[in-house]
């Protein structure tokens, strides 16, 4: 018997065969996402700087940013900027999608054209939002000054409340096309029929949106929901060009203030153990990604 | 009369001129780097990694004379440019695992994060004080370790700040001349917004920018970060009179600067929008090649002083240091040598109009200084510096205080979230002591 007639034969065996296939994914996720989050886990744990490895220090890290008004404060408002972020995505690309699901003249067009927030590189739709929330240049209060229905420029980005207001309605515009698109291959999937023979038991506009086209959207939307609030509550590069997690860290979140403590200041430890943090979060969005999956 | 430095630097820099054009005239010729006692190991070459210019001739000047070098030596140098905040954890990194640029133009506290894992720069930082004038203060606090007795790094100077302001909207705010100190120039703040033209200072998360001015405040009424032993000090009736007088002074601001980054100030004055605020000479510098219609309104004028009747600011320190793992240490060293020796040091601080101020005292006498008075402000840049963390120990605490903005929204707090100054002060001293106590 030949090499490579032996290989042949053992390839032929389902269990050797499927072993070989997985094999390359399982290596990349094992290199590429199981070793860093284990040495992220280990990092948190160390009193390692960049520039000195550090010694083990067990739960030290934690307890030290659990005691951090930083901290808790960039949670909290991590929290919010998912929570009111997915909101508006939700309700806005739902909407969006049932017009683009319409017959009109440009539809087509229409449809390329709400892809552009999602596909325009974030970091340069960030510095085109700087610009748009400029205390002096500020293309949108230049509008309402000129159509008097302000005096003078608003200052989106000079208060905690209005900064935060700000950098969510910019993931909102950021957001929006994955929920639209998303939600407009949902609908295009339910069978008219259903529509016909709701109309003849006398059910339309909001009933039949209610009783069947909402229902329906339920499996999409908790897979929508779901990664998009991993997009979201991990998000970096809009915060971090639009305000640095400023003023006075009232837009710091999680993944700024890991950045800034672990990279800039160089408390590798720390930023590991706040980069950790919101992995119950990410845990939990899983577990529902993975049940809606299975359960289609 | 001259500093007895600056004599001999003159009549040495008098002799150096002509042995650089000698040298620059016939390429390859023994020139500087003969003279030099420090010798390229034979097949050396070099990569640095330093900041991005803030104005353009720096970088193309900066090129040139590295390629010169290259031509007189042989000693390729491969130069790799980063945005400024970014050339820290960059050399970092390279400290931790042993293998990356050769020679760093860092930032600040830079060289104290890891001084084990520096060349011992001693003999070049002390041969260059000796050829120039010798160093200010804060370069030597800045560079030399006093644990370890040693020179880790080469001080190189400052992007000095002064006072930008437009001299036409400061006269007819009933100021003749600018104001030398704090409650002078709360007046001319104050006068500037009635007449329409107001100042504007970054409160935002601006690293150069609104730290410069902040720590200008506090230090002006004598507020201090910690003790030279590194205990905290923030917590003070100075630093609380510093955070009264910005708050008055954040009143008569131009709306917005609580969310400015580090180019707002530039574009806002720019545009004409902002009459006063605290920058390098970049402004100018912009509005002379882009606005030339602004620019011979806009007037530079060294920062005030306030109580403590010091001139203290808080200008970024760049130092170049090199990585024990450099197998060209020689070589390393003789390049710094070469850049910042005369020849190549005055064209290079001519040729951007003064943005850099060179830690040796030597070279306040270049003729830039005075070739117009606009420049003049920046050139007492590097003795006005304080170092930050001022009065501790510069190191890893002060710089991660520093880039976590501690100071700055301490300030902040008071003025735009309406804080009280005790209770700011309180925030940023259980911050600091959570920074001191685990660096």
């Amino acid at each position: 018997m030949t090499g490579g007639s032996r290989l042949r034969s053992r390839l032929d065996s389902p269990r050797v065969l499927g072993i070989v296939l997985v094999a390359p994914a399982a290596i990349l996720l094992l290199g590429l996402i199981a070793y860093p989050l284990l040495w992220g886990v280990w990092l948190s744990m160390t009193s390692a700087t960049l520039g000195a490895t550090g010694v083990f220090v067990g739960l030290q890290n934690y307890a030290v940013i659990l005691a951090d008004p930083v901290f808790r404060g960039a949670a909290m408002f991590s929290v919010l900027y998912t929570l009111l972020a997915e909101a508006g995505k939700l309700a806005l690309g739902l909407a969006l999608a049932l017009i683009l699901n319409q017959s009109f003249r440009g539809q087509r067009a229409a449809r390329a054209l709400m892809l552009l927030p999602w596909v325009a590189p974030t970091v340069l739709s960030a510095l085109a939002w700087l610009w748009l929330l400029d205390p002096q240049f500020s293309a949108v209060s230049w509008l309402l000054v000129r159509m008097h229905l302000i005096s003078r420029n608003l200052d989106f980005l000079g208060t905690p409340a209005s900064a935060r207001a700000s950098l969510i309605v910019v993931n909102i515009w950021r957001g929006l096309p994955y929920f639209a698109i998303g939600y407009l291959a949902g609908l295009q999937s339910i069978s008219k029929d259903l529509y016909e023979a709701a109309a003849i038991d006398g059910a339309a506009g909001w009933q039949a949106f209610r009783r069947i086209t909402w229902p329906l959207l339920a499996p999409i939307t908790t897979i929508l929901v779901a990664f998009s609030s991993i997009f979201t509550l991990t998000d970096f590069q809009l915060i971090w060009t639009i305000t640095r997690g400023g003023p006075t860290d009232a837009t710091q979140v999680f993944t700024t203030l890991a950045y800034q403590r672990a990279i800039v200041a160089g408390q590798l430890g720390e930023g590991a153990a706040i980069a950790i943090s919101p992995i119950v979060f990410m845990i939990v969005l899983a577990f529902f990604v993975v049940r809606s999956v299975r359960e289609q | 009369m001259l500093h007895p430095d600056r004599r001999r630097f003159l009549e040495l820099s008098a002799a150096g001129l002509g042995a650089a054009g000698l040298a620059g005239a016939l390429p390859g010729a023994a020139g500087a780097a003969t003279a030099s006692p420090f010798k390229p190991e034979k097949g050396a070459t070099l990569q640095l990694l330093r900041w991005t210019g803030f104005v353009k001739n720096d970088d193309i000047i900066w090129a040139e004379h590295t390629k010169n070098f290259t031509a007189q030596t042989g000693v390729p140098v491969e130069i790799q440019e980063l945005n400024w905040p970014d050339v820290t954890p960059k050399a970092a990194l390279a400290a931790q695992v042993g293998s990356g640029p050769d020679i760093v133009m860092g930032w600040n506290d830079d060289p104290f994060i890891y001084p084990d894992k520096l060349l011992d720069m001693s003999d070049l930082a002390e041969y260059m004080g000796k050829q120039h004038g010798g160093y200010y203060d804060t370069a030597r606090a800045y560079c030399y370790d006093p644990d370890v007795k040693r020179w880790v790094a080469l001080p190189v100077g400052v992007t000095g700040n002064a006072v930008v302001y437009r001299q036409s909207w400061m006269r007819e705010a009933g100021f003749e001349s600018f104001p030398k100190d704090f409650p002078g120039f709360l007046k001319l703040a104050q006068g500037l917004k009635k007449i329409d033209h107001p100042c504007g200072f970054s409160l935002g998360h601006a690293v150069g920018d609104a730290n410069s001015w902040t720590h200008l405040v506090l230090w002006g009424f004598g507020g201090k970060q910690t003790n030279p032993d590194n205990s905290i000090a923030i917590n003070s009736s100075e630093t609380a009179n510093a955070l009264e007088y910005a708050r008055q002074l954040y009143e008569v601001m131009i709306p917005g600067v609580s969310g400015w980054l580090d180019p707002s100030n530039n574009q806002a004055f720019l545009a004409g929008q902002c009459s006063m605020t605290m920058n390098g000479i970049s402004i100018w510098y912009v509005a002379k090649d882009q606005f030339p219609a602004m620019a011979p309104d806009i007037f530079h004028a060294l920062p005030p002083y306030g109580p403590s009747k010091q001139h203290s600011i808080m200008n970024n320190f760049t130092s170049a240091y090199i990585f024990k793992y450099s197998k060209y240490p020689q070589a390393a060293k003789e390049y710094l040598r070469y850049m910042l020796d005369e020849a190549q040091a005055a064209p290079w601080v001519t040729g951007m109009r003064g943005y850099v101020t060179l830690a040796l005292k030597g070279y306040a006498e270049l003729p830039i200084w005075t070739s117009d008075p606009k420049i003049t402000p920046y050139r007492d840049s590097m003795e006005v510096t304080r170092f930050d963390g001022y009065n501790g120990r510069p190191g890893r605490a002060p710089a991660q205080a520093l880039d976590e903005f501690v100071i700055v929204d301490m300030f902040a707090d008071v003025a735009v979230n309406k804080m009280t100054p005790k209770d700011a002060m309180r925030k940023a001293e259980a911050r600091l002591m959570t920074i001191y106590k685990h660096t």
